[in-house]
């Protein structure tokens, strides 16, 4: 497993299988140390390519968000609209990468009572149907 | 990085043409940049041959998604009669029209061509909102921002709470650059949006008392700007009203060598500087509160320039979002971090303040068709220098102006500055 793990390339679909795998992964540069969310092949910080793959822990607090009452077609389709808003934030987890994600567990009715700072776990939300189906990062108050 | 301290020859506008903004069904992208460019012809003092343009720059961000319409630089070039001259179209998202700019701005610093135009165009309003907001969505990071559900009034917002947070502004704040910009479009007769809020209140109650409806009972700007049925919340804290509209428009300008400006006109406008930058995703930035890439781009065109922020007289910024305003004034030097909303409140921005911000009205009342914002907004530093901006002319001249344009959340950031010497 670790080999099969170790194997995959640091895309989208990737991190999109991981997610569908309930783990949040991210890259770490094997010669800097720097740890990457969203992945990436290529080290910003040292320009090194050899990078591996890194299980987030999870933990993480709000760094900023919104509650969106007009929302692209997907989220449309989901069941959300003006009277089924939902919170879209980013967060910065424990390790210190910063993500965009759903904001599960506080009340999109109530914005003015959710606190930037808020501590955070990571949830991994199905959503769609059928082959629209997919795996979306979420974090829980 | 390498940066030039100056362009290797000077650049200056003779010419600027827009179209008026708005929702005009009748119209294609073609339509709306042969309105621009004809008035640009007629807006050269000493007159031209447009047949002595050498090559074209357009600015569009996606006329594929808003109107089925790729490859767009040639239909504008033949449109106006100039094939086959080079056509190029520029994508930067909604920064596409500064970064046309740029682009001619270094054609005729370089030395290659004599004789630059630069367009702007997107027709934007074909489309129902929701695939409105999945065009624009595209400009964002669609495999790791967009499954978020994040929409570009979203990211601002989220923006927006990490500011409030902060440096203690509230959503009223905010609503200052809102009535403002208004204020200014209301004096713009080529704005979308070319009413000022207590306008736009009268409008609506004296339409509600002529269709026998139910007469709005708001009493002050704040009952109708809080109101949740004339203003409704689109992600909280952004209103419809802390929001830029969907826009038809273009606008162009003709570029020449410093050297050779006083051949079409006695008050040309130099490019004495322009800097541009890239940023990584607005979620991988440490700050939520600050545009990097306008800090860069701006630092690199005073830099050029050899001016800084105190010296310009007036700014055209990217206020697709009123938090987007705020946070301009600060990346451009103009305030402090945290001071951009308390000079809006305090109406240092304002049209006869001391640091008029968006005396066009800005993308909010003037309207923001994406790839023709940026060219459109030297427009307005071209009339207000030349001191032809009308009702809304600013008092005592404007030496050194600057433009500000954004693409998405400022992974692209482009700054202008212009002089009248």
């Amino acid at each position: 497993m670790a080999e099969q793990t170790a194997a995959r390339p640091f895309t989208a679909a990737a991190f999109n299988l991981y997610l569908k795998e309930n783990k949040l992964m991210g890259s770490r540069c094997t010669g800097c140390g720097a740890v990457y969310l969203p992945p990436r092949a290529i080290c910003p910080a040292c320009q090194s390519n050899i990078l591996e793959w890194v299980e987030m822990s999870g933990k993480a607090v709000l760094a900023g968000f919104t509650v969106i009452a007009s929302g692209p077609t997907f989220m449309i389709k989901a069941g959300y609209g003006r009277d089924n808003p939902y919170i879209s934030g980013i967060v910065e987890l424990a390790e210190g990468p910063r993500m965009s994600a759903r904001i599960l567990g506080l009340d999109p009715r109530a914005p003015e009572s959710i606190r930037i700072g808020a501590p955070l776990t990571v949830e991994f939300l199905e959503q769609g149907e059928a082959e629209a189906r997919h795996t979306y990062l979420a974090f829980r108050s | 990085m390498t940066k030039r301290s100056s362009l290797p020859r000077g650049v200056a506008v003779v010419g600027a043409g827009m179209c008026k903004f708005g929702a005009f069904p009748e119209k294609s992208s073609r339509d709306l940049f042969v309105e621009a460019f004809q008035e640009l012809v007629k807006s050269v003092d000493k007159g031209f041959d447009p047949l002595s343009i050498e090559t074209v720059y357009v600015g569009n961000y996606s006329g594929e998604l808003f109107e089925g319409q790729g490859h767009l630089a040639p239909l504008m070039v033949d449109a106006i009669g100039l094939t086959p001259r080079p056509a190029v179209r520029v994508e930067d998202a909604c920064a596409s029209g500064g970064v046309a700019f740029r682009q001619g701005v270094m054609a005729v610093a370089s030395g290659m061509y004599d004789s630059v135009l630069v367009g702007g165009v997107e027709k934007m309003t074909n489309l129902p909102t929701a695939q409105v907001t999945d065009a624009l969505g595209t400009a964002a990071d669609t495999l790791f921002e967009n499954p978020a559900g994040f929409t570009f009034p979203g990211f601002y917002a989220a923006i927006a709470t990490a500011y409030m947070h902060k440096y203690g502004m509230t959503p009223q704040h905010l609503m200052k650059v809102t009535l403002k910009n208004h204020e200014n479009g209301a004096l713009n007769p080529k704005a979308q949006f070319n009413v000022s809020i207590p306008g736009w209140m009268k409008g609506r109650v004296d339409a509600a008392i002529k269709k026998g409806k139910p007469v709005p009972t708001w009493q002050t700007v704040w009952d109708f700007l809080q109101d949740d049925a004339a203003n409704p919340m689109i992600a909280w804290p952004l209103r419809l009203f802390d929001c830029s509209p969907v826009t038809d428009g273009a606008a162009a300008v003709l570029l020449v060598p410093a050297e050779r400006a006083h051949e079409y006109t006695d008050a040309p406008l130099y490019v004495i500087g322009t800097g541009q930058a890239s940023d990584v995703a607005l979620h991988s930035r440490a700050d939520l509160t600050t545009l990097n890439a306008a800090r860069a781009a701006s630092l690199t065109a005073y830099e050029m320039a050899g001016v800084t922020a105190n010296d310009i007289r007036i700014a055209e910024v990217h206020d697709c979002f009123t938090i987007a305003e705020v946070v301009a004034s600060e990346d451009l030097g103009f305030f402090a971090p945290g001071d951009g909303f308390r000079m809006a409140d305090e109406g240092v921005t304002s049209r006869l303040g001391p640091k008029p911000i968006n005396t066009s009205g800005g993308l909010k009342s003037k309207g923001h068709p994406v790839g023709a914002s940026g060219v459109a907004q030297i427009i307005e530093v071209w009339k207000q220098m030349r001191g032809e901006a009308g009702e809304r002319q600013v008092p005592g001249g404007v030496p050194l102006a600057l433009t500000h344009n954004v693409g998405a959340t400022g992974t692209t950031c482009v700054v202008n500055i212009f002089e009248r010497r």
